[in-house]
């Protein structure tokens, strides 16, 4: 029915140019210079510094390493950082779980003021945190009183730096775990019930295997974060080395006391198992999320 | 030649040839149709006359220009998207706007212009709504008005009907008719709704992996198939398996004509496609060579009954004929009938492994291994 | 919403008695009668969890901060640098949100719209400030711009300083905020209708016009809500500035370093009311960033 005429097909860059290749050439002109210019920033603000530590580290040399490892203050530095980490890990994970939950499937009133709750300590200088902290238990203190009735020291002690640890960590696990359990819904823990499952049974059953990346997410951004914390525990610590001295007030005491390269070799080892830390779960997370796909 | 000439279009994503050679003109003022499964290279084609692909070669033509390198923002075209496109942050009477602000054209013009669309669509009460607060139709008109703001010189719709629900769809069909038909601006319609092309279209293009298989009238297309695919894809259609003998096509135990056996060899294999409602049925043999069949199932559709029969060699069919057409005595499920296979399209079998050789009313192209199956595909 | 149904790894059992009667057919919104004091248990561990410790220790500032009224206030302020250590504060802190604000929403941008070689690279580089420690951001810039460092010296010599000066805390405010902005404006970006532009352009918008009136209105809250946090964050980082500005009064003396500081000259009270201000204003901020976040895009007023 409809006349074909038969042109020749036009190869593309030898038509008429209506300005098109000029197009072209200058999308990609722009394309490469911002493209070049996001390469630049990232690589002057944060490989720079990145590659600065790591130069400084080295040149230390292997000697100072084990040197700086061997040290009594260091072990127990980082023997402290794990336990106050530990703890806070454990707790906000615990808790945190419960307050996803309530957030994600209660309908409670006042949910909206709650999830403001959760994202506070996100906007709480550490500084703050370590203040409120003297302030509660601290000279003049609210709790002082009963916890010198018994016995128990928190300020410039192991405990305070725990509560503060704690604080400052709330928000994370909450925040990966809630917007799931809002997403997957509660049809299988529902399925589970009518079979006979009992709550407990469900959760552990059900649901939480559902969450367990976004957990293990939010357990390894915790765990990042109670390693790196330095204000709040510079704070309530009062300092004491080999007592209440973590892995980051050493270093902090190390620049003090010019012993510079000290202070870089701890400080690229909480850097390394940061990073190696959360990219693992990255990884594992993508993988897991796969799986979830399929 | 206004209107819109494609020639040797070409375009491939990577080793994926969408767009194999396709030609056509879509004719000044009328609405033709491209019509095609999902995967026919159809949208592909729609986006290279707006500019929004660019073809590897060929050549495009919007009213009597060549625009194949044009730049999107020089053509002049509307476009309308299946899913709307609609600026969610403006308002009906902003998203209408746009194309006569983008193009300087003076604040009372544009008012008045907008005015006119929002009326011509229907849409006056809603101007100052946003796409959220309206439903799908609505959306789709507001992309409509938009479109036609800037007085383009072509309207290209792709898939416009295909997120809106079936009554709306059928709504929206007939409107787009009047619309035209008071607009008169060259349309092409880009759909895998045969039903929907059929009805608007003064011209359809039937595409298939990226090749035009047919150019011609909706009654071409579908009287006239030029080849199995569209045989198979425009309108219902059965497909049966038989040979050439003697000029005929012969069936399980009988014998049928039809076009596009004249110049195959005697003893050649066909796929003959029979539509339902060309099937006759007669309790006895009334004419002579007619094949013979068992009724499985009726099933009365009030003013129809559709049946479905088996042949004596194992095929099945379906028929829909109309409740006075059947024989008398009545027939029922067991009894043997004869059938009268009118118009039927033959195609001769291709041996080559994944050929197409049957398929769904819309488009589902389930590729049989070789040229033979034993149960053809029955269509709805 | 996940359709999967539960997996079955218990005989089938015949349904419980205490099933609902209404419960055939259909997704629940909300649980149903489940023993009450389940859910009761869970609201009342949630909330004794936040109540303990979160409105527990901001209560305790700001009552020992006020409790006294504005006096405690006032003595704060008294203090040399008090004010100068605000301003530095501020004034660093909306340096970093405007720049941050601009480079992260370019490194956004290209991350989405763009393939090159290193994509994947820069997309890891960027959360690295994510996974390092505030103090060691400190460190490294006392690494690379210190006295000891080639770059260090080579910057000093000519005049420019970094460490122990604003530019260095700067730095490290930059440092540790940008993937806010990029993780924020990111996957407002990756779900832009790209069919909103295509229509943009056949009504003849060029490329700018397009990124004014059609993109930009859906990037300015997740861009703004980056900024925002940005800035919340930034007034009151002490980890990265504590190493890196040498806390010099009027100096490079930031507000939470001086809050720090009364602290450690047992002023409690002063330390309170100061950090009541510094809270306060982060917290407004990052309400109105969770407004923001809440998925709106911006209205065009008229056109």
């Amino acid at each position: 029915m409809s006349a074909r005429t038969a042109a020749p097909p036009v190869a593309p860059n030898a038509t008429a140019p209506r300005s098109d290749a000029a197009i072209l050439r200058r999308r990609r002109l722009i394309h490469g210079s911002l493209t070049g210019i996001a390469l630049v920033y990232a690589a002057v603000l944060l490989i720079a510094p990145l590659a600065g530590i790591i130069w400084a580290a080295i040149k230390a040399g292997g000697h100072a390493w084990v040197e700086t490892f061997s040290q009594p203050d260091v072990r127990h530095a980082f023997y402290l950082t794990l336990i106050i980490t530990a703890t806070t890990v454990v707790v906000t994970a615990v808790l945190g779980v419960v307050v996803a939950l309530m957030l994600a499937r209660d309908p409670f009133p006042g949910r909206a003021l709650v999830s403001a709750f959760v994202d506070l300590p996100l906007a709480v200088s550490p500084v703050i945190v370590g203040l409120a902290c003297v302030l509660m238990f601290g000279t003049g203190g609210w709790f002082k009183p009963w916890f010198d009735a018994h016995g128990i020291q928190i300020i410039f002690a192991l405990p305070s730096m725990v509560l503060v640890t704690i604080f400052i960590c709330i928000p994370f696990v909450i925040r990966e775990v809630a917007p799931l359990l809002g997403e997957l819904g509660t049809e299988e823990e529902e399925a589970a019930r009518t079979l006979g499952a009992s709550s407990l049974q469900t959760f552990f059953k059900v649901t939480l295997p559902n969450i367990r990346w976004a957990l293990l997410y939010g357990i390894a951004l915790t765990t990042a974060r109670a390693i790196g914390e330095i204000g709040a525990v510079l704070v309530v610590s009062g300092q004491i080395t080999g007592h209440t001295e973590t892995a980051t007030l050493f270093i902090l005491r190390a620049f003090d006391e010019g012993r510079d390269a000290q202070g870089y070799i701890v400080a690229t080892t909480l850097a390394l198992v940061s990073v190696l830390l959360l990219s693992g779960i990255e990884i594992l997370k993508h993988r897991g999320e796969r799986k979830l796909a399929s | 030649m206004t209107g819109i000439v494609v020639e040797g279009l070409n375009k491939s994503f990577g080793s994926f040839r969408a767009v194999a050679d396709v030609s056509f003109e879509a004719e000044e003022g009328k609405i033709t149709a491209i019509l095609g499964p999902s995967g026919s290279g159809k949208s592909t084609v729609l986006r290279m006359i707006a500019g929004l692909e660019r073809p590897d070669t060929g050549r495009i033509s919007l009213a009597g220009e060549e625009q194949t390198n044009a730049p999107v923002q020089e053509r002049r075209v509307g476009f309308v998207f299946q899913h709307y496109a609609l600026f969610r942050h403006m308002t009906v009477r902003q998203n209408v706007a746009f194309g006569l602000r983008v193009r300087k054209v003076g604040k009372d013009e544009t008012v008045k212009r907008v005015d006119e669309l929002l009326r011509l669509v229907q849409l006056a009460p809603w101007a100052d709504r946003y796409p959220d607060q309206l439903s799908g139709g609505q959306r789709q008109r507001v992309a409509l008005a938009r479109a036609l703001a800037p007085r383009p010189t072509v309207l290209l719709l792709d898939e416009p009907f295909g997120a809106l629900d079936a009554r709306v769809r059928q709504d929206l069909r007939r409107w787009l008719d009047d619309l035209h038909s008071e607009l008169g601006v060259t349309s092409l319609l880009v759909t895998h709704d045969q039903e929907e092309a059929l009805e608007l279209a003064n011209e359809v293009v039937v595409m298939h992996q990226g090749r035009v298989e047919q150019v011609g009238t909706p009654d071409d297309v579908y009287n006239r198939p030029a080849t199995r695919f569209v045989a198979g894809f425009v309108g219902a259609a059965n497909v049966l398996e038989g040979r050439m003998d003697g000029g005929r096509v012969r069936v399980a135990d009988g014998w049928t004509s039809g076009d596009g056996g004249d110049d195959l060899a005697e003893g050649v294999r066909v796929h003959a496609y029979v539509r339902p409602h060309q099937i006759s049925i007669a309790g006895e043999q009334t004419r002579l060579g007619s094949t013979s069949a068992v009724i499985e199932r009726i099933t009365n559709l009030g003013w129809a009954s559709k049946l479905r029969l088996r042949l004596t060699d194992g095929q099945d069919l379906t028929a829909d004929v109309s409740n006075d057409e059947l024989p008398v005595p009545p027939v029922g499920e067991g009894d043997r009938v004869h059938l009268d296979l009118r118009n039927a399209k033959v195609f001769e079998v291709e041996d080559r492994p994944g050929h197409y050789a049957g398929v769904g009313a819309n488009g589902a192209a389930p590729e049989s291994a070789d040229g033979g199956s034993a149960e053809p595909a029955i269509v709805a | 919403m996940a359709t999967r149904t539960g997996s079955l790894d218990a005989p089938p059992r015949p349904p419980l008695p205490r099933l609902d009667p209404g419960a055939g057919g259909g997704a629940a919104p909300r649980p149903r009668r489940r023993p009450p004091w389940g859910r009761w248990g869970l609201r009342a561990t949630a909330l004794l969890y936040l109540a303990v410790m979160v409105a527990l220790p901001i209560v305790a500032v700001l009552t020992r901060g006020f409790g006294n009224g504005f006096g405690a206030l006032k003595d704060a302020f008294a203090a040399p640098g008090a004010w100068k250590a605000v301003e530095l504060t501020l004034v660093l802190a909306a340096l970093t949100a405007v720049i941050n604000g601009v480079f992260g929403t370019l490194i956004a941008y290209v991350l989405v719209r763009y393939r090159f070689p290193g994509r994947a690279a820069l997309s890891t580089i960027v959360d690295i400030p994510f996974a390092i420690p505030t103090l060691v951001t400190g460190v490294m810039l006392r690494a690379l711009y210190g006295p000891a460092s080639p770059v260090g010296s080579f910057l000093e010599r000519h005049g420019v300083h970094v460490i122990f000066a604003p530019a260095g805390i700067l730095l490290a405010l930059l440092f540790v905020t940008l993937p806010l902005v990029v993780r924020t404006v990111q996957p407002v970006m990756l779900e832009l209708d790209r069919s909103e532009e295509e229509a943009a352009h056949v009504l003849g918008a060029g490329r700018i016009r397009t990124a004014r009136s059609v993109v930009l209105p859906h990037l300015r809250p997740p861009i703004a809500a980056g900024m925002l946090l940005v800035f919340a964050r930034a007034i009151g980082e002490f980890g990265a500035v504590v190493i890196v500005s040498g806390n010099i009064i009027g100096k490079t003396l930031t507000a939470p370093v001086f809050i720090f500081g009364l602290i450690s000259q047992f002023k409690p009270e002063q330390a309170a009311a100061v950090a009541s201000l510094l809270f306060g204003l982060s917290f407004v901020l990052v309400l109105v960033t969770e407004r923001l976040v809440a998925r709106r895009p911006a209205k065009e007023p008229e056109e």
